[in-house]
Formats: structure tokens, C-alpha cells, sequence
């Protein structure tokens, strides 16, 4: 403990579970972090509400052994990230400490009161410079790079200066580490600045140091055919899944956070088991990513408040991840942020808004929640950046509804804010179709990669094939004519063969945009023809064997001879009982 | 530290509330009137206002009551010595012998570092085909067992902990019947397993809010033993009861109710309790094994649907065997790689067969005429469930296996069944 005299100092006047009422004296600011102290410890908090001379603060720790009376320090900081060179292939807590380096200190166990710096001290990079003295900047400009990994590393003037500054002076090319001064620059008021390799920024406030918001049209391909083809996500875009305990969420985004065509992925484990992180993190370090033929972990970064760790921390975590995917398109990279579960999080501003007495909305949920996660959301978009380069933040977040019921004010608040919405259905999981996306109440706002009218034939194939499989729980197979039970095997035959998709094989779990192109042609050119069947059974059986010799064609790399072989013989299988090719409907 | 205050202001259900200084958030006390005494925890601290919930309850508690601040907060003694012990929720001997003499532990201590936790790799083998094919059970796993009152939960979880291979079973159990908690004890006794077993049981007579402790002292000394380089298999019956007590307590708090009288927090508590489930880097782990009732057989009803999104899966049990649908082991990718090469498939495929097989049946109860296929499937439904499903089957996984390859060949031709084709070149059965 260091000297008391220069801080401004509290005293807690109430424990509530993670809520403390503070006395104070001298001014304090919303949302300032302050620190509570038990004996040697320092437990992190932040100002939630200032009341009657009273203020009260949300602590990032439990709260067991605090006593009235008990001082607390209030920082005078916003709660802030670091952002700098150092940040990718990490592991942080929704407070961004570094989880292995705490490991190495506390052990096994998270005690409470460890904090460590998000960026490594010591780590030393190489600066090359990038302006010259005289040179006219405004926040989000770069004075240099360092390297790292496999991205040239922007070092950035803060986000949040206004106005124009002069470069004074820039360090040479040098090897430093990020608390070095980099660069000097003047203000129009005259006075000099310090640039260092690394700034801080307050993570519930978006960075805006851009030129301007553009419209995200670029499909982001994630090698899963009923997203590219069916319901496209696109750079810059926003999309969430929601679905029931089960249903495949987190399979999902572990599948997308491997596949998904972007410079880095940055993945929030919000308030969901540690065995799935767990299984991020042990592997991806392990994993090649094909697009680079490096570790994953090199384009990777966890932020990782499962949920056990503390609640508070866990509200934390989704900004600070979001905050982080920004940092990183503000050099001009594509960025993908996965949240899991925006309900958890959701969930935590519940908990705070039930101590804190507020009057409940919908499920007990604060008034505010709509509002909270459309900005949320709205923190996603593709950028045009000072120097004209472009960068994007797509941000993908699961939602995990009571009882797997869409109707509830999570579900419905991000459905009013998403661009695109994969709805997974218990249904779909409990007949093993993977993955469990809804085809019927699943949408996207975003192009497609395969052609629209295609797409749109095909949706309409799905819906009818529904009907006629309906219709025949109520009339029986036989009641139904053979044309229409012709459409429900075809139906059949598209959701089985291209809906579908093995997650677990290493083709066809990754199915390129090419490949989807050129499979999605000749699916629809089957669909689209016509047959003759002599009887029912036969047609099911054909059906049946076209379906087996297209996963095994699923199955066939690309780039081999067997890829054409497989088709080929798909094709001769089909051509013997089609009557032509004339489009139905 | 440890002056007796007087003078309790409210009695307010089973929380008091008196004025102290110096007390701590969730120390313990200790509340005596006559001969009577019972611990009691801090919950809320108000300026000199401090709240206690009392585990004995409050029922007879005088305002003049005399209460004493213990300075720490809950612990519980831990040794090798706990072996073959049974206490009851607020860890007093059960079993008529002393106190166990031993250094006290805490309870509910944090969570385990992400970073230190690995990737778990041991199947767990139980010999009942419906988890060790479709839904393997793994080492660290949590896993509820969701049933309806009147299915045979206790007699699975005591056939579980009989067969499973771990070190040491600790058994929770949460407003448990006494017949149930004498079955638990009698079974694993007669099989000579209550030697490598710690019993925490609150039984339905006792006070609810001792029923709040038992997951935590579980887990507790569940943690101790994996730390000792043990594998440790933990049973929890009734997670419903216990969230009905944490209901209870909140209510009488007057907390906000978010979904059914469940408090807010409904899930982070429930959630820092299965997240002790751990694999530990190098020593041993926690597997956790509990059951959680659903009323009215309601998946979405607040206790099961929370739990559904914590555990890594879950065992539904209904009509007396493990249903395939729903039922979910969401670490057995981990595990059923390894085993065999078929195992994927084929119990992929079997489920879905099983599905066909019983929309078939609702069609053939319609009274519609029935396909050749839908023949197969029915006569595919009726051997699965006779051979697989039944609770009595116990098999080894390879034969289970087996098994459902001779099903499959007694139902469908090797092209319909819809394996691939290099499998059913190597495993389809030559007649």
C-alpha cells in the first residue's frame, strides 16, 4: 500500500453479492474504475450509479470477506483496454489479463485481486517508421509498424485525440518494447504529445477514428453450404443463431471461427463452459490455417469469461472483444468477432439491473437491454479508413433463448438489429441434421455467392417438398400423387445431400466457394428436371441411391480425378430416369 | 472478532437481520438461544445492518438470540479420512461417528483457470450402450440426468457409480427421500463401494437452506482429491431441489424474479457449480453426474433449460430407459474417435433410422398403408429398442457395436442403409 494521502479514497457502506454502496468525498465519474481493498488484495470494480451522495460500484471479483468500512480507491479511469502490438495469439479474461500468465502465477486457480498488464512489457518489437518530421496527422493516422506475426502491426495516433498534430519528432527504425515513445507530436495548441507503441481505450465506446461507414456487400465465406449459399453473412455484417441448448451453436463457431475467409477472428467466451474454449485453445495453436499455411492461433484471439468467473467481468468481455476487433480493422484487416452467448451477457446486465432495484422489463430484463445490444451490434461495419484502405468488423453473436423459445426479449432485440439470422432448431438436431439451421425460418439480407434466381427456386423447392411432407402425415403415401411425392424426395434430396454437412470430415466439412458454385449447378439442375418413376418405391430408392453416391461425392477433394469420377457417375445414375430438363412450377 | 451480539431486529423466513461492525461478506456465525445452535452465514451487508441465513432455519429463534462471528467464511475438514463418512448439509456427521479432526478447507473457493485446463481424453466406460455408443460419457464431463418424478433416476446414477472406474464417488444428496438416501447408502455398501465414497446428504425433513451447502461441499472436496491426483466422480440428486432453495431464499430477500420465481442469477449459480468439473494438466479430475427433475416433463421449465446450457449434454430418461433424442454427450467426439472406426457412423446413422422408424410408427398408428420400407424400419425400431435401449442391457462398447451392425443387417440391405460404403465392406455381417 502506498501512500494514501494523493488518492481519492471511499468507504464501502454496503455489500450486496457483487454490488458495493460507497461513501465518497471528493468527485467521482460514472463508470470510473475503482479498486476495493481487502487486507493486501485489490478487488477491480466499476461505478454503476451515483445516488445521494452515495455511489455504487459493480466488482469484478467476488465479494466474500469485504467489510463495511473498507476503503476503496477510485482511479479516475474509465474501464480501458490496452492496444497495441502484442494483443493477437492471446488469452485474456473480459478484463484482458493474460489467463496463461496468471496461470504461471496463482496456479491452478483464479484467485481474486490478480491483475496483469494486457501487453507484455517486455516483449520487444521492431519499429520502422512510417512519417516524417513536419508531416500533418489526425487520430487513427499511422507514424510506423512494427511486424506481427503475419501482419504489419499499424502503430497509431490515439483514437481518441481531436484535431490535427505535427510530427516533432520520430524514432529511427528500432527495436523496442511497446512502452517506448515512438513519436512526438504537436497539437494545434501547441503542446507536444507522446505516441507509444501501445494506447488505451475505453471499451464501451466505439472507435471512430475512420473516414466513413460503408455498406457491407462482400460475401464472407465460412465453407459451410447453408450459410454461403443459403444465408450469406457479409463482411462487415452482423448475424446471430440462436437456438436451443444443443442445437449446435458453439459447433458453429468453432466451425466458422477455422473456416471463415477473414484476416483475424477474435472470439469472446462470454458466460459459456470452459471445455469449449478449452478445446480453441489447446488446438488452434496446433491447427494450420489454410489460407496462410500458419498456426491459427496466429490470426486467433480469446477473450475468455466462461462462466464460472465472475459475472460482472462477463459484461465486460463482449466490449472488450469488440473493442479489440476495431483496434484491428483500423488496419485496413477483416475482422471477425464471435460472441458466445450475447444471452449470458444479457443475462449479467439482468443481475446488475435486479441489485441495483430498477424497475424489470420483459423476464426481468433492464428496459434498456433493446438499446444495449442494438449498439452492441452497431459497433460491426466495413470502414473506409484515413488512408483510404478499407477494414471490416463482422460480428456474429449466439443467443441461447429460455427454453430454446425465440420469442424472448434476447432473441427479438438482436433480431431487430442483425443482418442475418441462423435459427437452430431442435428439430433439425434431434434428426442428426447438421447443421441444425432452420432452412424455413432462417433469413439473410446479404448477396449470396450462388445466383439469386437459382437460390430462389430452390428455397421455394424446400417450402413445397415441407407442404407435401405435411400433407402426407395427414393422407398418407398413398393419398399422395407421385408428382408431388417426387418434389419431397427431391427436397429431401437437397437437404440431405447440400443443407447437410459433416462437420467432422476434412472435405466435406469445408466446402469452398467454388465448390458450392459448381455443386449447387448440378443439385438444382436435378432438381429442376423432371422424372418418371413407375412406382413410389422406386423413386424413394433412387433417390436414395443418389443421395448415398453424393455424400460420397460430398466427400472427394476438389482438386482429385475421383471428384469428376463421383459426378460422373451421379450424373448417369440421374440421366436414366429423367424426362427432360424443362424447369417445374 | 468474536464478541456475541444480542438483539436481532427482523426475522424475515429463514434470514435474521442485527446490527454488528466489522463483519465480513459471507463469513459465518454461529446463532445459539438455550440449548439449541445452528451456523448461520452473512448474505448482505447494510451499513451496521447485517443479514444472516441460518441453516437450521429460523423457526424458534428468539430476538435475544445470542450470535457470534466466526471471522471466516464456510469451510469444511478434509482428509483421506472422509472416505466412507456420510454427513449431512451443513457437514455434520450423518453416520453417528465423531467429527472428522482435520484441516478445514474452503468452500466455493474460484474457479479454475481456462488456461490450466486440457482437453479431455478418457472415456468414461460404463457398459450401458445408450451412453457408451450414442452419448460417451468422458472424464471431466458434467452431464445432467433429466427425468419426471417416478422414473428409476436414483437406481441408473448407483448402477453408474457401481460400474464407472474412478478413484472415489462423492455422493450429494438435495432434499432426497430418507428411503432413497438408505438405498444409496445400502447399494454402494453391498457392492463394497461406500469405502471409496463421501456422502453429503440433506434429506427432505431437514432444513431447507442446508440443502444450499451440499453441492458446494461436494465439489469442495471433490477438488481436494483431484488435486491428489484421483479421479473423482461426483452424484448430485436433486439439482430442482436445490434451485427450489435458492429459490425460497431469494424470494424471502425480496429479489426480482426473472423466469417462474427463479432468481436472476439462477444461472451463474447453477453454472459455478458443474464448472467444477474439471480435467486438471497434471493431477486428476472432477466428472459430475447430476439429476435434475423436470416438472410436469418440461424441458423449458427455468431448471432443466439453465442447466441444458451449462452441462456438456445431458441423459434424458423416460418410460424407464435413456431416450437417443435430446440425449446428448457433447464430448464424446473427444473420445469416439479413437475406439472404433465405425463408431461415428454408425451411431449417427442408427439414430436417424430411429427417427424414420418412429414417424413411421405414428403413420402405421394412423392406419396407412405401410411401404416395404417402412416395414424395415419398423422391424429396425423394435430390435434397437430391444437390444440397445433396454436399461437391463449391459455390453461392452465393441459388442455393442456389433450389435447394432447384426440390427442393421437384419433390417435393410447393405445398399439402403446408408453407411458408407468402405464400412460396409468391413463390418457388414456375412451370413
Amino acid at each position: 500500500m502506498t501512500d494514501d494521502s494523493t488518492k481519492n479514497l471511499g468507504r464501502i457502506h454496503g455489500v450486496n453479492g457483487n454490488l458495493i454502496t460507497v461513501v465518497f468525498e471528493n468527485p467521482v465519474r460514472q463508470n470510473e474504475v475503482g479498486y476495493a481493498r481487502l487486507g493486501e488484495l485489490l478487488l477491480k470494480a466499476e461505478i454503476v450509479r451515483v445516488r445521494a451522495g452515495k455511489c455504487w460500484l459493480q466488482v469484478f471479483e467476488d465479494t466474500v470477506g469485504l467489510k463495511v468500512g473498507d476503503p476503496v480507491e477510485f482511479s479516475g479511469d474509465l474501464l480501458s483496454v490496452e492496444l497495441g502490438p502484442g494483443l493477437l495469439k492471446s488469452i485474456y479474461d473480459g478484463l484482458q489479463n493474460p489467463l496463461p500468465e496468471l496461470a504461471e502465477q496463482a496456479g491452478f486457480f483464479l484467485e481474486r485481486g490478480q491483475y496483469i498488464d494486457g501487453l507484455n512489457r517486455n516483449t520487444q518489437w521492431d519499429f520502422t517508421p512510417s512519417v516524417q518530421v513536419g508531416d500533418l496527422l489526425k487520430a487513427g493516422d499511422a507514424v510506423g509498424s512494427v511486424p506481427e506475426g503475419m501482419f504489419t502491426h499499424r502503430i497509431m495516433i490515439p483514437f481518441g485525440w481531436k484535431g490535427q498534430f505535427t510530427v516533432k519528432e520520430i524514432s529511427e527504425a528500432c527495436t523496442c518494447t511497446v512502452e517506448k515513445v515512438v513519436a512526438k507530436v504537436e497539437d494545434s495548441e501547441g503542446e507536444l504529445r507522446e505516441v507509444k507503441l501501445y494506447q488505451n481505450w475505453p471499451v464501451k465506446k466505439a472507435i471512430t477514428a475512420f473516414e466513413e461507414r460503408l455498406r457491407p456487400t462482400e460475401n464472407m465465406s465460412t465453407q459451410v453450404r447453408i450459410i454461403d449459399t443459403f444465408f450469406p453473412v457479409a463482411r462487415g455484417g452482423t448475424y446471430c443463431i440462436p437456438g436451443p441448448f444443443g442445437a449446435g451453436k458453439t459447433v458453429l463457431q468453432q466451425i466458422t471461427s477455422r473456416r471463415a475467409d477473414v484476416d483475424i477472428v477474435i472470439i469472446a467466451a462470454c458466460g459459456e463452459r470452459a471445455g469449449e474454449v478449452v478445446e480453441t485453445l489447446r488446438e488452434f495453436p496446433e491447427l494450420e490455417d489454410p489460407r496462410t499455411g500458419r498456426s491459427l492461433m496466429e490470426r486467433t484471439l480469446i477473450i475468455c469469461n466462461t462462466s464460472s468467473m465472475p459475472v460482472a467481468s462477463r459484461e465486460a468481455s463482449v466490449y472488450t472483444g469488440v473493442t479489440l476487433a476495431e483496434y484491428y480493422r483500423q488496419m485496413g484487416l477483416n475482422v471477425l468477432m464471435l460472441a458466445d452467448s450475447t444471452s449470458r451477457w444479457a443475462q449479467a446486465l439482468r443481475e446488475l439491473s435486479g441489485r441495483l432495484e430498477e424497475i424489470p422489463g420483459e423476464e426481468a430484463f433492464p428496459a434498456y437491454l433493446e438499446s444495449v445490444i442494438a449498439s452492441f451490434y452497431e459497433r460491426a461495419g466495413v470502414v473506409r479508413l484515413n488512408d483510404g484502405s478499407t477494414g471490416s468488423v463482422t460480428v456474429g453473436g449466439t443467443v441461447s433463448p429460455a427454453g430454446g423459445n425465440f420469442e424472448e426479449p434476447v432473441t427479438q432485440s438482436t433480431l431487430k438489429v442483425v443482418g442475418a439470422f441462423h435459427g437452430l432448431s431442435r428439430e433439425r438436431s434431434d434428426q442428426r441434421r447438421y447443421p441444425a439451421i432452420d432452412p424455413m425460418d432462417s433469413w439473410s439480407k446479404y448477396p449470396s455467392l450462388v445466383d439469386e434466381q437459382m437460390l430462389k427456386e430452390a428455397r421455394t423447392m424446400l417450402r413445397d417438398g415441407r407442404d407435401v411432407e405435411n400433407m402426407m402425415k395427414v393422407v398418407g403415401e398413398e393419398g399422395t400423387a407421385l408428382e408431388d411425392f417426387i418434389l419431397f424426395l427431391k427436397a429431401e434430396f437437397l437437404d440431405e445431400v447440400y443443407l447437410q454437412q459433416d462437420a467432422y470430415h476434412d472435405v466435406d466439412g469445408a466446402s469452398s466457394a467454388e465448390r458450392q458454385q459448381h455443386v449447387f449447378g448440378i443439385i438444382h439442375s436435378i432438381m429442376s428436371s423432371d422424372f418418371s418413376f413407375p412406382g413410389k418405391d422406386q423413386a424413394r430408392q433412387e433417390f436414395q441411391r443418389w443421395q448415398q453416391m453424393s455424400k460420397d461425392w460430398n466427400r472427394t477433394p476438389m482438386d482429385s480425378p475421383e471428384f469428376a469420377t463421383a459426378e460422373a457417375k451421379l450424373m448417369d445414375a440421374v440421366n436414366a430416369y429423367r424426362s427432360g430438363s424443362g424447369k417445374e412450377n | 472478532m468474536h464478541t456475541r451480539y444480542h438483539g436481532i431486529e427482523n426475522i424475515v423466513g429463514n434470514v435474521l437481520m442485527l446490527r454488528a461492525e466489522g463483519v465480513g461478506n459471507g463469513d459465518l456465525a454461529e446463532v445459539s438461544y438455550g440449548d439449541e445452535r445452528s451456523l448461520a452465514q452473512v448474505i448482505q451487508l447494510d451499513g451496521d445492518q447485517v443479514f444472516l441465513q441460518v441453516f437450521s432455519g429460523s423457526r424458534g429463534i428468539p430476538t435475544d438470540a445470542s450470535v457470534r462471528f466466526l471471522g471466516h467464511g464456510l469451510q469444511v475438514p478434509f482428509s483421506d479420512d472422509l472416505l466412507g463418512r456420510i454427513f449431512d448439509g451443513s457437514g455434520v456427521p450423518r453416520d453417528g461417528r465423531p467429527e472428522l479432526d482435520a484441516e478445514a478447507v474452503r468452500v466455493a473457493g474460484p474457479s479454475v483457470n481456462p488456461a490450466q485446463r486440457i482437453i479431455p481424453r478418457k472415456m468414461v466406460r460404463t457398459g450401458i450402450p445408450m451412453i457408451d455408443v450414442f452419448n460417451t460419457l468422458v472424464q471431466s464431463q458434467k452431464l445432467p440426468i433429466f427425468s419426471v418424478a417416478g422414473e428409476p433416476y436414483n437406481p441408473l446414477l448407483a448402477r453408474i457409480a457401481l460400474q464407472a472406474e474412478v478413484d472415489v464417488i462423492i455422493l450429494g444428496g438435495m432434499g432426497l427421500k430418507y428411503d432413497d438416501y438408505l438405498y444409496f447408502r445400502d447399494t454402494l455398501e453391498e457392492a463394497g463401494s461406500l469405502s471409496r465414497s463421501v456422502m453429503y446428504v440433506h434429506t427432505a425433513a431437514d432444513p431447507t437452506v442446508e440443502c444450499l451447502f451440499v453441492p458446494d461441499l461436494c465439489l469442495a472436496v471433490a477438488e481436494q482429491f483431484a488435486l491428489q491426483n484421483k479421479e473423482v466422480l461426483v452424484l448430485l440428486t436433486d439439482m430442482t431441489n436445490y434451485a427450489d432453495a435458492m429459490k425460497e431464499i431469494a424470494i424471502t430477500m425480496e429479489k426480482i424474479p426473472s423466469n417462474r420465481g427463479y432468481p436472476g442469477d439462477l444461472y451463474s449459480q447453477l453454472a459455478a457449480r458443474y464448472e467444477k468439473a474439471v480435467d486438471f494438466d497434471s493431477a486428476g479430475s472432477i466428472t459430475v453426474l447430476a439429476v435434475t427433475s423436470m416438472p410436469g416433463d418440461d424441458v423449458t421449465h427455468p431448471v432443466p433449460d439453465n442447466t441444458g446450457y451449462i452441462t456438456e449434454g445431458q441423459f434424458y430418461l423416460r418410460n424407464g430407459r435413456i431416450e437417443p433424442f435430446g440425449s446428448l454427450s457433447r464430448l464424446k467426439q473427444f473420445v469416439n474417435g479413437s475406439t472404433r472406426e465405425d463408431h461415428r457412423k454408425i451411431m449417427d446413422r442408427m439414430i436417424q433410422l430411429y427417427a424414420n422408424s418412429r414417424s413411421t410408427e405414428e403413420k402405421r398408428a394412423m392406419g396407412f398403408r405401410m411401404t416395404d420400407w417402412d416395414h424395415k424400419l419398423v422391424t429396425f425400431g423394435q430390435l434397437f429398442e430391444k437390444r440397445l435401449m433396454s436399461l437391463d442391457v449391459t455390453l461392452h462398447l465393441e459388442d455393442a457395436l456389433d450389435t447394432c451392425w447384426n440390427i442393421l443387417a437384419e433390417s435393410f440391405e447393405a445398399d439402403e442403409c446408408g453407411m458408407p460404403s468402405e464400412l460396409i465392406e468391413k463390418f457388414w455381417p456375412k451370413k
